[in-house]
């Protein structure tokens, strides 16, 4: 019974890992239909922040040991948030703009850019570089003997909630989120009815790009951090956003928890690599049978 | 008359000065070739989820070769060494130790950690007859006349550690690994031995190298209660293990590690408070007590700054420079063939202790020690074989590894 209630723990965290990686992507690739292969890096980018704040701010505010304090990692979110929602923008406004409509263009570039951001973190430093974790965030809540739910994994699935929650907010109470959606379901009609279509657009990527900076900051607690840090959850990120159904953000939401749960189990009862395997298979069944994803966004055409 | 004499005399002068050129000329050119260096390789990942372990080697290679340089170099040559980045990627090792003998025809490369890159690169360095220096322990079960091993092999680093654990009562094992070919073959052997000691494997687990998600291996760890684990995972993701497991409520005292990827440059990469008293085995410590070491750990030291520590990687890779010197000058020449029929007995006192090579395996003796992470981040030695063990990389002295594959011209006869 312990062993059950630990796992659906740790599926639900393992979701929320992948959710935080493809909530950025949700918005570019589902609401936008821009592939971004530089998701990966948005997510280093945001890594590096922490790792940054940790190398030069956590000693300005308050010597040796404020590293282990963690107010320079609450501090980092939302600098990772700002820094690379600001390399999106630019990377929107310098690229992206001139490609809409052409897919394969926009893959290939992103994916240079991708690969550029990655050189620059190797240049920086070819290793990984690690970032100490706030000591409130070692150890975990004991339960019982067989039942320890670890303070980063709550810590992480109480981020995604509230980045949910902000982005529910955006999205469907503010007047900047109601001219988003407008534009993403229909473009001209918006655009006639005089909302700004472009900067719709570019905000909206900012948006997604900084989504993919806290998921960057976040995912220090769990492991290093290097140039590559990305590479290892672009393709889980995409996997979560095409199960949910392009364009569907609650979608986005039910993919990474369904995939986070059945992956555990499916890992629990054989190895960590066929249950991988299995999980993908699984996918690619699923989007056999439902093309469009868990949920599909109704379209008339 | 006189004229002719004197132009005659003039005639000869020109001759003379010219052959007097013609000879200094040559003996220049003959001392230029002399002092011309010898180009060696230096094959390591410098980036990527290996580099955590690797730099430190190159780092100790490039200080050995520093050593030779200032103390006269090799026959007299100065050592040129010309570094390479293998970047975690196994095609990329194979790539580069293909340019350093072709392209940069060097006598010698020292390099690779991981048994993937090092099965790379094996075919590359047998088919252009190139010589490596392997400096890591390994899985065993491989003998190439191309390669010299300066790590320990399997009954040199991972037998004693089972056998060790064994006689402290731990003997429900669960098998923890990077997923490629040395901590599969590691754990078949250790199986092996296990089955035939009266030790139980109650669990086997892999996770693909660079993998940071644990959270599942730990809940089978929990539900299959071993004895103690045994742990292959190599790079990063012994970091992302050590913090999940700490945070899952395990410790040394509860549930104790042993590891034969972490020495003392991962301790202070994971964090010593992740590791505390953990197992560890190996050939070497920092804190092993001889003059050679301290010798080396303080040059180290001066080099690379005060926060730096030595480890067994780092101190076989510095050792290897010291015996592929010692083969060459044996032999007189930096020919593969001449070096090779000069290695056999060369020997050398190492900051571990004196090193051999064995010439029909080419993997050296060493002495093994067990040993314990403490608090200041070093490990100390807590058991010791008494001399250097001979390395067996076939494990063709134990009975038990009779299912294992063994070479093809079939085991050595035992030594009356």
């Amino acid at each position: 019974m312990e062993l059950i209630l630990s796992q659906i723990f740790n599926g639900v965290s393992l979701g929320s890992i992948l959710l935080l990686a493809a909530l950025g992507l949700a918005f570019s690739f589902g609401l936008m239909k821009v592939i971004n292969m530089a998701h990966g890096e948005f997510i280093m980018v945001g890594a590096y922040v922490t790792y940054f704040f940790q190398q030069f701010i956590a000693p300005a505010l308050g010597g040796e040991n404020a590293a282990k304090g963690g107010l320079f990692f609450i501090l980092s979110i939302p600098a990772a948030f700002i820094i690379t929602g600001a390399l999106g923008y630019l990377l929107e406004v310098l690229i992206i703009r001139r490609l809409y409509g052409r897919p394969l263009d926009t893959l290939l570039a992103t994916w240079g850019v991708g690969l550029m951001l990655q050189q620059l973190a190797r240049s920086y430093d070819s290793r990984n570089v690690p970032v100490t974790s706030p000591d409130w965030l070692n150890g975990g809540l004991m339960i019982s003997d067989a039942l320890s739910l670890p303070y980063k994994r709550i810590f992480i699935i109480a981020l995604v909630v509230f980045c949910i929650i902000g982005i529910y907010y955006y999205l469907y109470r503010s007047p900047q989120g109601r001219r988003t959606r407008a534009v993403m379901q229909n473009r001209e009609i918006a655009s006639v009815l005089g909302v700004a279509t472009r900067r719709v657009d570019v905000l909206t990527f900012a948006l997604g790009a900084g989504l993919a900076g806290v998921a960057g900051s976040a995912l220090t607690l769990l492991g290093q951090i290097g140039p590559q840090v990305g590479t290892g959850y672009i393709v889980d990120a995409f996997m979560v956003v095409v199960l949910g159904g392009v364009g569907s953000l609650p979608g986005t939401i039910i993919a990474a928890f369904t995939i986070g749960i059945f992956n555990t189990f499916l890992e629990m009862s054989t190895t960590a690599t066929l249950g991988k395997v299995l999980v993908f298979a699984l996918i690619i069944a699923f989007l056999q049978w439902r093309p469009n994803g868990l949920v599909a966004v109704r379209s008339r055409t | 008359m006189k004229l002719s004499r004197v132009a005659i005399g003039k005639q000869f002068r020109i001759l003379f000065l010219t052959l007097f050129a013609l000879v200094i000329g040559g003996m220049t050119l003959v001392k230029a070739q002399e002092a011309e260096t010898i180009k060696v390789g230096i094959l390591h990942s410098l980036s990527g989820t290996m580099s955590i372990s690797e730099v430190t080697v190159v780092n100790s290679t490039l200080m050995a070769i520093e050593e030779i340089n200032a103390a006269g170099g090799v026959m007299g040559r100065m050592i040129e060494p010309i570094v390479e980045d293998g970047a975690s990627d196994w095609p990329t090792f194979a790539e580069k130790a293909q340019k350093l003998l072709l392209e940069d025809q060097v006598a010698v490369v020292f390099g690779c950690w991981t048994s993937a890159s090092r099965k790379a690169v094996k075919p590359v360095f047998e088919e252009n007859n190139g010589l490596l220096f392997y400096p890591v322990q390994y899985e065993g079960l491989e003998q190439s006349p191309n390669i010299f091993y300066t790590g320990a092999t399997t009954n040199q680093q991972i037998v004693p550690a089972v056998e060790y654990l064994l006689e402290e009562g731990l003997s429900k094992m669960f098998l923890l690994g990077s997923d490629y070919v040395f901590p599969r073959t590691s754990n078949t052997i250790i199986k092996a031995q296990l089955a035939a000691s009266g030790g139980e494997t109650v669990g086997e687990e892999y996770v693909p190298l660079g993998g940071t998600e644990f959270s599942t291996i730990i809940e089978k760890i929990r539900a299959a209660e071993p004895q103690v684990i045994f742990n292959t995972l190599n790079g990063d993701s012994n970091v992302a293990f050590f913090k999940q497991y700490k945070d899952a409520g395990f410790t040394a005292e509860t549930l104790p590690t042993m590891s034969v990827s972490i020495a003392e440059e991962e301790v202070k990469a994971i964090g010593v408070d992740f590791l505390l008293d953990h197992l560890v085995a190996w050939n070497y410590y920092q804190t092993v007590e001889s003059d050679v070491n301290t010798t080396f750990v303080e040059a180290f030291k001066a080099k690379y700054g005060e926060d730096s520590v030595t480890s067994d990687p780092m101190e076989a890779g510095y050792f290897g420079v010291y015996l592929w010197k010692a083969a060459v000058e044996a032999a007189g020449s930096t020919e593969v063939e001449a070096v090779r029929a000069a290695a056999g007995g060369i020997t050398f006192e190492a900051p571990e202790g004196t090193v051999t090579i064995d010439g029909d395996n080419q993997h050296t003796y060493k002495i093994v020690r067990i040993g314990q992470v403490r608090e200041d981040g070093l490990i100390d030695t807590i058991w010791s074989t008494e001399g250097p063990v001979k390395p067996d990389p076939y494990l063709c002295t134990y009975e038990w590894a009779a299912e294992l594959p063994k070479p093809e011209e079939g085991c050595p006869e035992p030594a009356a």
